[in-house]
């Protein structure tokens, strides 16, 4: 089996529109979360989101691209460029054939379709534009992506929810590890801050309508975000000799379905997903550092998968730190395992460990380690990066220092 | 039995697959088999039902005006948003 190493990172969150800027705000424990600047906000209830701000498509794209890319291809080619740029691969010849992209997404274009639906229902038009269907589709970022940077090997979208970009990453881990791919554009991407995106989760009831809070006694609920986190996975040999600079290995991979609840999450089912993680990996328990948690900051959540957690490291749950960064940029849902990948790159790299932020009060259903509201300094080998899914589909990756 | 308590019940009854008579005032949602899906499915009949905004959050409804407690808590629960919100 071939190793898999990270080679290129990219992003556009809350936080940031680069990875050094979301790194640099995590260290931080800055909250990127804050009042929502979209049509219609004051028929909504919550009005709050980790938005991407300050970011004005004209810079990055013409009035061509722009008419073909909803905001969630947008967010995607700018973080796939980022990370391609760093990686400093060319993809021509073989290589190309032997490289794809794998993204994952829940939304699509959900702006799209908001937009599109609003004039044909609300405004009464009997025309639309005639990208829309290109544009809406959810393979159009991994689409758009291998176009701009000629990958013509296994290129698809995964949608499973909040656990999406896990699934994708996954996917082009093992595409790798088998032989399949040389190297794989992968993560995720989400721009669900629109109308009809933010009142179909009010209507669950399990949002929060001031802030983040996870495994934080006080906690009410989540908070959406948007953005996009993408990475280069590239076979470790081949990345070794061109000497490229290597930021972790994927070491391990787990997806495991609860086959219970359409939206309550299950013990069981995280659990066997950390625990695939680690077998998968082939590393004892005992050399997992730091966790960047699912932790949506619902009361369900939180607390399974601190039970989860629990269950599946054993002693050793109250030795290893684990943090949810969605108190800071909020919940990408598709593409949110992306960007938290860069908190367990950071962690492994750098030594630090982004904070849980809005921790107020313990709650004894959450008491492990959660690196409240302050970042720290510690020296981790090995992370993992947790998503569960709506629907019950879970999906645990395992990095490595190098 | 009025109105609100008649409407109330039917559709915690269509929730639970029960039939009407077998709904009782004293009964808790727990006790006819509703889950938390089900709960905010009803609190999303109830209010298109009285064209009232019930205020309610899963994660804590031990904080919500919304008293879920029981079939009665429920009736009286909206009973109060009824005469709060349309008049």
């Amino acid at each position: 089996m071939k190793r898999v190493v990270i080679t290129g990172a990219g992003t556009i969150n809350a936080l940031g529109h680069n990875v050094a800027d979301t790194l640099a705000a995590m260290a931080e424990g800055r909250c990127g979360i804050g009042p929502l600047d979209i049509r219609d906000v004051d028929r909504l209830s919550v009005k709050i989101g980790g938005q991407v701000t300050g970011y004005d498509e004209r810079i990055h794209f013409n009035r061509q691209q722009i008419a073909l890319y909803d905001r969630f291809t947008q967010f995607a080619l700018l973080a796939a460029g980022q990370a391609i740029e760093q990686s400093g691969l060319e993809f021509s010849g073989e290589l190309a054939a032997r490289s794809g992209v794998v993204l994952g997404t829940s939304g699509g274009g959900l702006t799209t379709q908001d937009e599109n639906y609003r004039a044909v229902y609300e405004e009464g038009k009997n025309r639309v534009h005639p990208f829309v269907v290109p544009k809406l589709m959810n393979n159009a970022a991994a689409s758009h992506v291998s176009m701009q940077w000629n990958l013509k090997g296994p290129s698809f979208t995964v949608a499973t929810a909040c656990a999406s970009s896990n699934h994708a990453m996954g996917q082009a881990f093992t595409m790798i590890r088998s032989g399949m791919a040389t190297a794989m554009v992968t993560g995720g991407s989400e721009s669900m801050l629109c109308f009809g995106g933010v009142k179909a989760w009010e209507g669950l009831r399990v949002m929060s309508k001031d802030a983040c809070r996870p495994f934080s006694a006080t906690r009410n609920g989540m908070v959406q975000g948007e953005g996009a986190g993408v990475f280069v996975f590239e076979e470790m040999a081949h990345a070794k000799a061109r000497g490229a600079e290597i930021l972790a290995e994927v070491i391990g991979f787990a997806m495991t379905s609860d086959a219970a609840d359409i939206v309550m999450p299950s013990k069981q089912g995280a659990a066997r997903a950390i625990t695939g993680a680690m077998q998968d990996a082939r590393i004892d328990k005992t050399s997992v550092g730091y966790i960047n948690a699912h932790g949506t900051g619902t009361a369900a959540n939180d607390k399974t998968e601190c039970a989860a957690v629990a269950d599946a490291f054993g002693a050793h749950a109250d030795d290893l730190m684990i943090s949810s960064t969605k108190s800071m940029h909020g919940h990408l849902i598709g593409g949110t395992g992306a960007v938290e990948l860069l908190a367990c790159i950071m962690a492994l790299r750098d030594g630090v460990i982004a904070p849980t932020i809005g921790y107020e009060e313990d709650d004894p259903e959450c008491a492990l380690d959660v690196v409240p509201n302050v970042a720290r300094e510690a020296s981790v080998d090995v992370a993992l990066s947790n998503a569960f899914a709506f629907g019950g589909l879970n999906a645990v990756l395992a990095l490595r220092k190098v | 039995m009025s109105n609100v308590q008649q409407k109330v019940i039917e559709i915690i009854a269509e929730q639970a697959v029960l039939e009407v008579e077998d709904v009782s005032l004293d009964q808790t949602l727990e006790d006819l088999g509703i889950d938390s899906l089900g709960l905010v499915e009803s609190i999303f009949s109830i209010e298109e039902a009285f064209d009232i905004s019930v205020p309610f959050n899963a994660n804590e409804p031990e904080k919500s005006v919304f008293d879920i407690s029981s079939v009665a808590a429920i009736v009286r629960a909206v009973e109060g948003l009824v005469k709060e919100q349309t008049t």
